[in-house]
């Protein structure tokens, strides 16, 4: 076979698999939804998801936050400072956390801890023919095992982002006020008059909604369709933080730019 | 409503003595592979059904095509009388209420200890009070020799423990039409015995119908009503068990005296042994 050939044809089947599979995810996220009805009137299915993705993801989370907003204390005092306006670091904080970094950071964070959870648990449930033998008994995996783990990670995520962002600004106090000195009062009140509820906090909410759906979505969808070996499962866990990360990151690309256009 | 039309249906096929199984000139291939080249079978009401054949000779698949998880590439699957080609998921799910599979490795929920495993199909498919259903769990573990083990988790199980907590999950919801993939392997000649006599005693006392997918010749000689032998695909040779014995079918004498030579292929299709080993040296 010549060379050009060999590739087009290599080329054309890479884009047509990805079709094809764009198409399956399509089907399976409306599965989904049809079958969500139980996981919403089983609370407890959600419940437990919540618990295993939400819950066992806070140590992390509270960690990475009070870290990431302690770095930020530092390198915003730093460059504020050089303008004469150290008292504008909460609001430096504040606003960095709450629009980018919390929902980017959390969600990235989500992706690697519990997304990779859920994509091993439903990969090895397939591999090991429990998913086939719940549906031979007549109960359908997706409202069973798919959905709640969805619901879990839906809801569970734009909690922990919020907490992150809590823990990141509680850093930037730490480092800004109690060991570089910046005036507590300044810190607080510029915090509150600068951060809009409606701009600021809705949006932040917003994107960390939609990478909660996108992260869980993928990770299901990586488990669900997985090769049902030791191999496949661990592919599909690979492919699910890779595929988490480049979504957040575009997502959030597509996002910011509609929602901070006006302002500025 | 709709519901109740469905549960009505099956039971008045049921009742009227439609075969609970019968498969008609079944084709089925994985890809290009053809597996099954046209498998004729059916079960009656009442029977244990023995298939016997060579490891990896379709029956597995059988099964998978008879509890409706395969499609058939051409002929007819019937399950009491309703084509498996033609059902939806609710219809499917309904008549899949009344039969219990026993999956080849056990498929038990890791998630889940011994208890909640059996319970699993009680708890998804009945309204009963928890003491009942911790009354019909139990029942069943003691049925396989278990109850001792309701609270370990799946991981301290050996692979016949898991098997039998497997069997007893399958039949928590009594069901009418069994499906037992290899329940005798990895078990020691007691289980063997204990678990053979359980499946015979169950059907009756249900008034199932079973099908058996073994390759244990003499144990399920003892228990059951008719056996098939599939081989490269098709049934070759059928009959009760008298007949079998009796038989002087070469197929039939390879496999109940366990000879590698004869019809049934021991080796999975291949060029000939010398020109894999030496082929590329010669050429
Ligand atoms: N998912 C699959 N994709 C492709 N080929 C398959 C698949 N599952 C099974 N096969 C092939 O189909 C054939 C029949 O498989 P099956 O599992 O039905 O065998 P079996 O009779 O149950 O064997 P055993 O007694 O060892 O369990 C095998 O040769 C196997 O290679
Ligand atoms: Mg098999």
């Amino acid at each position: 076979m010549s060379g050009p050939v060999a590739v087009a044809r290599r080329l054309g089947r890479i884009v047509s698999d990805g079709v094809w599979r764009f198409g399956f995810a399509a089907r399976f996220l409306v599965m989904l939804l049809a079958h969500s009805g139980q996981s919403l009137m089983r609370l407890h299915l959600t419940v437990r998801e919540i618990y295993f993705s939400g819950v066992l993801s806070l140590l992390i989370i509270v960690v990475s936050g009070l870290f990431v907003g302690m770095v930020l204390g530092l390198q915003g005092y730093e460059t504020l400072q050089r303008f004469g306006s150290g008292d504008a670091l909460g609001v430096l904080v504040a606003l960095s956390l709450v629009r980018e970094l919390g929902p980017v950071v959390a969600g990235l964070l989500f992706a690697s801890r519990a997304g990779s959870a859920v994509t091993a648990e439903i990969g090895l449930m397939k591999a090991t023919e429990q998913l086939d033998a719940m549906d031979m008994m007549a109960v359908n995996p997706i409202a069973r095992v798919v959905a709640p783990r969805f619901w879990g990670g839906v809801i569970s995520m734009p909690l922990l982002a919020a907490i992150f962002s809590a823990m990141g600004v509680l850093g930037g106090w730490l480092i800004g006020v109690v060991f570089i000195g910046v005036d507590e009062g300044a810190f607080w009140s510029q915090m509150q008059a600068a951060v809009d509820f409606r701009e600021d906090v809705v949006n932040g909410v917003i994107k960390s909604v939609v990478f909660g759906v996108a992260v869980s979505l993928i990770a299901v969808f990586e488990g669900y369709d997985c090769t049902p070996t030791a191999e496949g499962v661990s592919r599909a866990i690979t492919r699910t933080i890779v595929s988490s990360a480049l979504a957040i990151l575009a997502l959030d690309f597509v996002l910011t730019s509609f929602m901070f256009r006006g302002v500025s | 409503m709709a519901r109740f039309i469905g549960v009505g249906s099956l039971l008045v096929s049921v009742a009227v003595g439609e075969a609970p199984v019968a498969l008609r000139d079944v084709r089925f291939a994985y890809g290009e592979r053809e597996i099954l080249k046209g498998v004729d079978l059916s079960v009656q009401r009442g029977q244990v059904v023995a298939i016997l054949g060579g490891s990896g000779c379709g029956k597995t698949t059988l099964l998978r095509l008879i509890g409706g998880h395969l499609r058939a590439g051409s002929g007819k699957v019937e399950v009491s009388g309703h084509d498996m080609a033609v059902l939806r998921r609710g219809e499917l799910y309904e008549l899949r209420r009344r039969m219990g599979m026993l999956f080849q490795f056990g498929a038990l929920f890791t998630d889940l200890t011994v208890f909640e495993n059996v319970a699993f199909p009680l708890r998804e498919h009945t309204d009963l009070p928890p003491e009942l259903v911790h009354d019909l769990v139990l029942m069943k573990l003691h049925a396989v020799g278990l109850r001792g083990a309701e609270h370990l988790r799946t991981a301290e199980l050996s692979g016949g423990m898991a098997r039998r907590v497997a069997l007893a999950r399958t039949v928590a919801l009594d069901p009418m039409l069994i499906l037992y993939d290899e329940p005798f392997a990895g078990l020691d000649p007691i289980s063997l015995g204990v678990i053979g006599q359980l499946i015979r005693r169950l059907n009756d006392a249900l008034g199932a119908s079973s099908i058996v997918v073994t390759h244990d010749v003499h144990e399920s000689m003892a228990i059951v009503d008719y056996i098939y032998f599939v081989s490269d695909g098709r049934i070759v040779a059928e009959g009760t068990p008298e007949q079998i014995r009796a038989s002087e079918d070469p197929f039939v004498c390879q496999f109940v005296n366990a000879r590698a030579d004869g019809p049934v292929p021991f080796h999975y299709p291949a060029p000939p042994y010398a020109e894999s080993l030496f082929g590329r040296g010669a050429a």
